[in-house]
């Protein structure tokens, strides 16, 4: 029997899933990844530094925040530039505006049709007009955040080198306020609603990486832990992180201690599950997410925990940045030879971007690796322990198992191809 | 009355301008009511058929992409090129600076014939395009006026003037006067001086606008010893050059 999805859809990305299965055997079973390559890291070769981050923006629409975030980060941290307290407010703000943006893109867009029997949200439209109108109003609310903190939703314009190039009007934040402490009816139905959601029952252990929670829950920061007890210098990533090529990806694949690693957002509840907002934690618990859940199936619940923790904790940043009252600061900025790493937990998980700049600020060499990649692996891994399992289900059934399961990950793949110069560093 | 039929399509790019269309919250389900989306790869699982309009977002950069992209033409009776990408080869026109094979060894070592690349290309370097919605991302706004007009029959139009115009309307400061470069002379409108206001420089992900030296704005850039060559330089970020670029 051989199960051939080819451009599997409600992904970012192009991809193929492979599987062939003879007298009751696994053959073959690959995640073929086929999205053109674009070679992002070359692009970069010799540009400014004042170009870089709208450059890797473009690497990925939805993930564009967190690229350029890393981005700043890693420019900042090779220049050695410190920045304020309000902009690290600021770019947390907006790095949980990005997540929320693509959880829900996420949860109701690609996820939820499979558990509701249908190709996709559009029919959905008729019949469950409340779910769908439910649906583009929590992804407004992330959508108005991008836009009142980074100037446009996808691809953000006012993030710069050691800072922002604009603020947000203090009236802009009180509205988000306001609209985040109105979406709660919204967030109370839609955890209703995935309660009742027939996750399928199906356990792999794995290793599991993040930034480390030592600050609070794992958004950016210097450190990074495995679940199996490894903390690793992100300045050092290189040396833990192994890629490799694989003839049937234009993506490459990761491997950490183990044969592969999973990333996102089950390895963060997982790794810091102390660190999740209260209102989180009683999510977690009414949907059965604990720091012991192994099926990776449940990344979906994990998406939905991170959708309360980023509501609330958004709430806290817009009250933490207005009582000082906004600053206008002006970003200053001197170029330097020198390298730079940072790591930011974007949507799909741990996301590096690390630059050699010359003594003009432009860019030598780039290395980005991005957390699909990170997850490809893994995702393999479960589909050859899952299929065995799954051989007696009629064909469409199976292939559906399948599929939900590689969208549970959420990989995002036209941005897991563009990658590394192998021998950096 | 049928509804007219669209579908999305993408190629090489980072699917931003789909994501556009899907942020347009309010209007998207009006939008509902009016067309019958058959296909979108992104949203949904399933598609085929005859189509009124294909919006297609991406460059062209392997060589089984022109065979979809002839299959998309041929079954569509209009074709949008969606965004930068699309129309002029978007960020992926710096690709076009070097070599396909120079940057697949660089990125994945030589032994990598799977990964051929060839130098990304704007839609209308391969098929016939009718119409195109500009920028890296598309502006939502600029894309429900171009479905409306098509829904109404009648050619969609873009601003045919620079940028300049409109970051003078919003009294922003010239970035020139700051000593930074900005392409708002030569780019064309529309976008409302999105990154001038959000205190950046304007890139020209709009693309060039239709005689950029007939304009009183190109004066600026020569007042700022700019020569044609430079800001053909500044524009490649986003422009390839030749047919369907600047
Ligand atoms: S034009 Fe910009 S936003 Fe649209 S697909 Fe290309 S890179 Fe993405
Ligand atoms: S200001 Fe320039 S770069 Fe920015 S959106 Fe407008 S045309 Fe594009």
């Amino acid at each position: 029997m051989r199960v051939e999805v080819r451009h599997l859809t409600r992904v970012e990305g192009h991809a193929n899933l492979v599987v062939d299965v003879a007298s009751g055997e696994l053959r073959e079973c690959r995640l073929e990844i086929v999205e053109a390559p674009r070679f992002f890291e070359s692009l970069l070769k010799g540009r400014h530094y004042s170009d870089v981050a709208p450059i890797v923006a473009r690497v990925c629409g939805v993930c564009s925040n967190s690229h350029t975030l890393v981005s700043l980060a890693a420019t900042e941290a090779a220049f050695g530039v410190e920045v304020s307290a309000q902009t690290r407010r600021l770019r947390q703000l907006l790095a949980y505006g990005e997540i929320l943006q693509s959880h829900i893109l996420h949860l109701y867009f690609l996820a939820i049709p499979d558990y509701l029997g249908v190709t996709s949200i559009l029919p959905l439209a008729k019949s469950r007009r409340e779910l769908v109108t439910r649906a583009l109003r929590l992804k407004k609310l992330a959508n108005d955040i991008c836009l009142a903190v980074g100037g446009r939703p996808v691809h953000p314009v006012t993030p710069c080198v050691g800072g922002f190039s604009a603020l947000p009007a203090a009236a802009a934040l009180q509205e988000l306020r306001r609209q985040l402490v109105a979406a709660l009816p919204d967030l109370e139905e839609t955890v209703d609603l995935f309660a009742t959601l027939p996750i399928p029952a199906f356990e792999r252990e794995t290793e599991y990486l993040s930034l480390s929670p030592d600050g609070g829950y794992p958004l950016f920061g210097s450190e990074l832990l495995s679940s199996d007890g490894a903390r690793i210098p992100v300045r050092d990533y290189r040396l833990a992180i192994e890629e490799y090529l694989t003839p049937h990806s234009t993506a490459k694949f990761a491997r950490l201690g183990r044969e592969s690693y999973m990333v996102g957002p089950l390895a963060r509840v997982k790794n810091a599950f102390g660190q999740l907002s209260p209102m989180a934690r009683q999510v977690a618990a009414a949907l059965q997410l604990e720091p012991g859940t192994i099926n990776p199936y449940r990344n979906l619940v994990a998406r939905l925990v991170e959708v309360i923790h980023c509501v609330e904790q958004a709430i806290h940043l817009v009250d933490e940045t207005l009582l000082p009252g906004l600053r206008r600061e002006v970003p200053v900025v001197t170029a330097r030879a020198g390298v730079g790493v940072a790591a930011i937990e974007a949507p799909r998980g741990t996301l590096f971007h690390a630059y050699h700049y010359d003594a003009d600020g432009c860019i030598e060499s780039a290395d980005c690796v991005i957390p699909t990649a990170q997850n490809l692996g893994n995702i393999e891994a479960d589909l050859r322990a899952l299929v065995p399992q799954l051989l007696d289900l009629p064909r469409p059934e199976l292939t559906l198992r399948l599929e939900s399961l590689v969208r549970a990950y959420d990989p995002c793949i036209s941005c897991s191809t563009h990658l590394l110069t192998v021998d950096f560093a | 009355m049928t509804k007219p039929r669209i579908g999305f399509f993408d190629f090489t790019g980072c699917e931003g301008c789909q994501l556009t269309v899907l942020n347009l919250e309010a209007e998207f389900l009006e939008l509902l009511e009016l067309v019958e989306i058959v296909e979108f790869r992104e949203l949904m699982s399933e598609g085929g058929g005859e189509l009124d309009i294909a919006f297609v977002e991406g460059s062209i950069s392997r060589p089984d992409q022109i065979e979809r992209l002839a299959a998309i033409r041929a079954r569509s009776l209009t074709l949008v090129a969606l965004g930068a990408c699309a129309d002029t080869a978007g960020v992926n026109a710096l690709a076009a600076l070097r070599t396909a094979d120079d940057l697949r060894a660089e990125v994945y070592g030589s032994d990598s014939p799977h990964l051929a690349t060839l130098p990304p290309q704007p839609l209308a370097a391969h098929v016939r395009v009718d119409h195109r919605v500009p920028g890296c991302p598309i502006d939502g706004r600029e894309f429900l006026a171009v479905l409306q007009a098509l829904l109404m029959g009648r050619p969609p139009e873009l601003p045919s003037f620079s940028l300049c115009v409109e970051c003078k309307l919003a009294e922003l400061p010239c970035t020139f006067e700051a000593g930074v470069v900005c392409l708002g002379p030569v780019t064309r409108a529309g976008c409302d001086a999105l990154c001038l206001r959000g205190g950046d420089r304007c890139r020209g992900c709009r693309g060039l606008i239709d005689n950029p030296r007939s304009g009183p704005y190109h004066r600026i850039l020569e007042e700022n010893g700019l020569t044609a060559d430079d800001i053909l330089r500044e524009f490649r970020t986003f422009n390839v050059p030749g047919k369907g670029g600047a």
